[in-house]
């Protein structure tokens, strides 16, 4: 056995010390002006304008679905949606920066890394109306996205819990021999569950290849960030573990991009977890059932709206000659169309049949499952129109 | 067949599952070169190496979930929970997450290669947190399985199957038995079925139904009955989710009277969901009301231990009453 001293890394002092917040001040990187100028010195990403222009796409993409599916949502079409409006360079510029080898665990504010993996309008759509060809069987609300087929793990309320998770599925990764990490999406409020700790002590101790991404955003709900935590945010919290960290203007879709690409390679190469902490605003309110007046001015959202990623991004392509205005409108509108059109088709299709509920709770329905559905049936056969959405199907 | 201790039969099985598959893993507090505080992983991180067998920070919620991910990533994960007393900070992720990755997904992804090992149950001087037995806070939770073996041959056979079987398992393996239980076991795997219930002695006056280590109580407390001329049917549920109840009913249906014992607080207790559903089917032929042998509705107490438990004087007590009823 191997003789350990915990002292051997600890130095000396004689003198009482009490060491406070703010004698280690960790920087936020920002490689682009809010007009869209890059730093003089910052080093950009090496992207290619096909990428670019992917990235951009999404960015639009989102935020015409996320308006769209509010007013869906205000029209009693769907019960429930949350958008990501002033997210979208965090999310979607560290989509891009994995391969599509990795897995995402996401919070539920990541609709954006999401269609940035391929996800189609029409699966959107077939999630949001619980419906029959969704592949999560309509089991969840509306936005709980899941989709194996493009390693984006399928999203659960609780907040936090993916969070050891994302620690355990790396380390299954790095065990299998896969060229790949697992990046985790949470937020600044669900940094203060028990599962964030676990988590990152966890796969610092493990040495688990994953990529911690926080959206510090600045609110839970109503919260503020400062009645969330009296610390340096979240990046401090990482030094605490032993993960390598850094912080990023999360509103700066190169700066994000840049960081989860080092971040990843860091990851992989050396079996280690790394923590980003993405400075952004949620300029949507928390979701449909929120209403953000009652606990924020609209001149603070102005500030911030004024910091909007996409004009930041765009301001950029224009000055690289990279804009492309008029195709721009026409994606926008084709986007609309496209997102009505399927809304209005998707709408149409039923749910499961019933059979469907007892499904998956096991690998098959042990006795008990299928006797209560038994049940079920001859209720339902019995008061078909208590029951429309699947008498008809019995 | 050898002879060994309930915990040498954990160890085999597990053993046994790491040379068959190198994608189970086995982690928790302690559990790597030091065996477990129990030992019930002595040599696994000798034999199988540290990234397959490791120990864990002490973060009981941190461990399942650690575990759920890499279930659902593919892997094999057998992780250990120190003392199923200290399982409540892990109780979001088994219910939340465990149980209802498969049904979430819609069978995309699922925590079925999951089981769960913890030690659960008092007789061992162990007071309010070394000796509760939880069961049946997870016989609440649609999507897991419950198992408790009740001795070294049920052991091995059942854990092998809770490792093979698809879906997460919560394997709780009655301390008190660890050592004191010893018995033949086979040197070769073999499984023994989930949610399958077994009679272990044929009776005809009263089924006794138990679990774990108050199988041995109820044993005792036959025995006295016998005496005064009582035959006792004797079943071990051995899986409380899914639950056998076609094994039970079938039994109260021949003998008409059901005492059911087990060492959680009576009041919501596995034994109300059992006593439920067999005077739902077994109604007519019940001769008598189903008789409940259980912990007190107090906090596992350490003096008082013997006061506490549903021992066999007090089984044999009920037994009598129940067949004088």
């Amino acid at each position: 056995m191997k003789d350990r001293n915990h002292l051997s890394n600890v130095g000396l002092s004689h003198e009482v010390q009490i060491i406070k917040n703010g004698i280690l001040d960790i920087p936020m990187l920002q490689l682009l002006q809010a007009d869209g100028k890059p730093h003089d010195g910052a080093v950009l990403p090496s992207l290619d304008q096909e990428t670019v222009q992917k990235i951009y796409d999404t960015m639009q993409y989102i935020r015409v679905l996320d308006e769209r599916m509010i007013a869906a949502q205000r029209q009693g079409r769907i019960s429930f949606y949350l958008a990501c409006t002033g997210e979208e360079a965090s999310t979607i510029g560290s989509a891009a920066a994995l391969k599509p080898q990795d897995m995402i665990m996401s919070q539920y504010r990541e609709q954006g890394a999401l269609a940035y993996r391929g996800y189609s309008t029409e699966q959107f759509m077939n999630q949001m109306f619980s419906n029959e060809l969704e592949p999560n069987k309509g089991r969840q609300m509306p936005i709980h996205y899941g989709a194996k087929e493009l390693n984006f793990m399928t999203i659960s309320s609780p907040l936090g819990t993916q969070i050891p998770q994302a620690s355990g599925y790396a380390y299954g990764q790095k065990m299998a021999g896969e060229e790949a990490i697992t990046i985790c999406y949470f937020g600044e409020g669900a940094a203060s569950e028990g599962d964030f700790h676990a988590g990152l002590n966890m796969a610092a101790v493990l040495n688990c290849p994953v990529v911690f991404f926080c959206r510090n955003n600045g609110y839970a709900i109503s919260t503020p960030a400062e009645e969330q935590f009296a610390g340096d945010g979240i990046a401090s919290r990482g030094l605490g573990y032993g993960v390598k960290t850094i912080r990023v203007d999360g509103n700066d879709v190169m700066a994000v991009y840049a960081a989860t690409e080092q971040a990843r390679k860091i990851a992989l190469e050396e079996n280690c977890p790394v923590l980003i902490e993405a400075m952004t605003y949620r300029l949507a309110a928390h979701s449909t059932s929120d209403d953000p007046t009652g606990y924020r001015s609209k001149d603070e959202e102005e500030k911030w709206r004024a910091k909007d990623p996409i004009l930041r991004l765009e301001a950029w392509m224009e000055a690289k000659g990279w804009l492309d205005a008029e195709a721009n409108k026409q994606y926008v509108e084709k986007t609309r169309q496209e997102v009505l059109q399927e809304l209005k088709r998707v709408e149409q299709v039923p749910i499961c049949v019933v059979d469907e509920i007892v499904e998956d709770v096991y690998d098959t329905p042990p006795w008990h499952l299928r006797k209560q559905l038994k049940d079920l049936k001859e209720h339902i056969a019995k008061y078909p129109e208590a029951y429309p959405k699947t008498s008809g199907r019995l | 067949m050898v002879k060994m201790n309930l915990l040498q039969a954990i160890n085999d099985a597990l053993i046994s599952m790491m040379t068959q598959d190198e994608r189970v893993m086995v982690f928790g507090e302690d559990v790597g070169h030091f065996g477990g505080v129990f030992r019930a992983t002595s040599n696994l991180q000798e034999k199988f190496g540290k990234a397959r067998c490791f120990n864990t920070p002490l973060t009981e919620q941190g461990i399942i979930g650690f575990a759920n991910g890499l279930a659902s990533q593919g892997s094999i994960p057998v992780a250990e929970i120190q003392f199923g007393d200290y399982i409540f900070p892990a109780f979001d992720q088994i219910v939340n997450e465990t149980s209802k990755f498969r049904y979430r997904s819609g069978g995309q992804f699922s925590c079925g290669t999951l089981t769960i090992r913890t030690p659960y149950g008092g007789g061992i001087a162990g007071g309010h947190y070394h000796s509760q037995s939880p069961e049946a806070f997870f016989a609440h939770i649609p999507g897991m399985k419950i198992v408790i073996p009740r001795n070294p041959f049920q052991a091995k056979g059942l854990l092998l199957a809770s490792i093979k079987d698809d879906n997460p398992v919560l394997f709780m393996e009655p301390k008190r038995l660890y050592r004191a239980s010893v018995g033949e076991v086979p040197e070769e795997d073999y499984e023994l079925p989930l949610g399958k219930a077994e009679v272990t002695a044929k009776g005809s006056d009263i089924t006794l139904l138990a679990w774990g280590a108050q199988m041995e109580i109820i044993e005792k407390a036959a025995e006295m009955a016998a005496l005064d001329g009582i035959s006792c049917e004797l079943i071990d549920l051995r899986s409380i989710l899914p639950w056998d109840a076609e094994t039970v009913c079938e039994s109260v249906m021949k003998t008409g009277r059901l005492l059911i014992n087990h060492e959680a607080p009576l009041t919501g207790g596995f034994a109300s969901e059992v006593a439920a559903t067999v005077q739902e089917n077994c109604f007519l032929h019940l001769e008598s009301p189903i008789a409940r042998v259980c912990g007190l509705d107090t906090p596992y107490p350490l003096s008082h231990e013997k006061e506490y438990m549903p021992d066999h004087l007090k089984t044999y007590e009920a037994i009598k009453r129940t067949v004088n009823f």
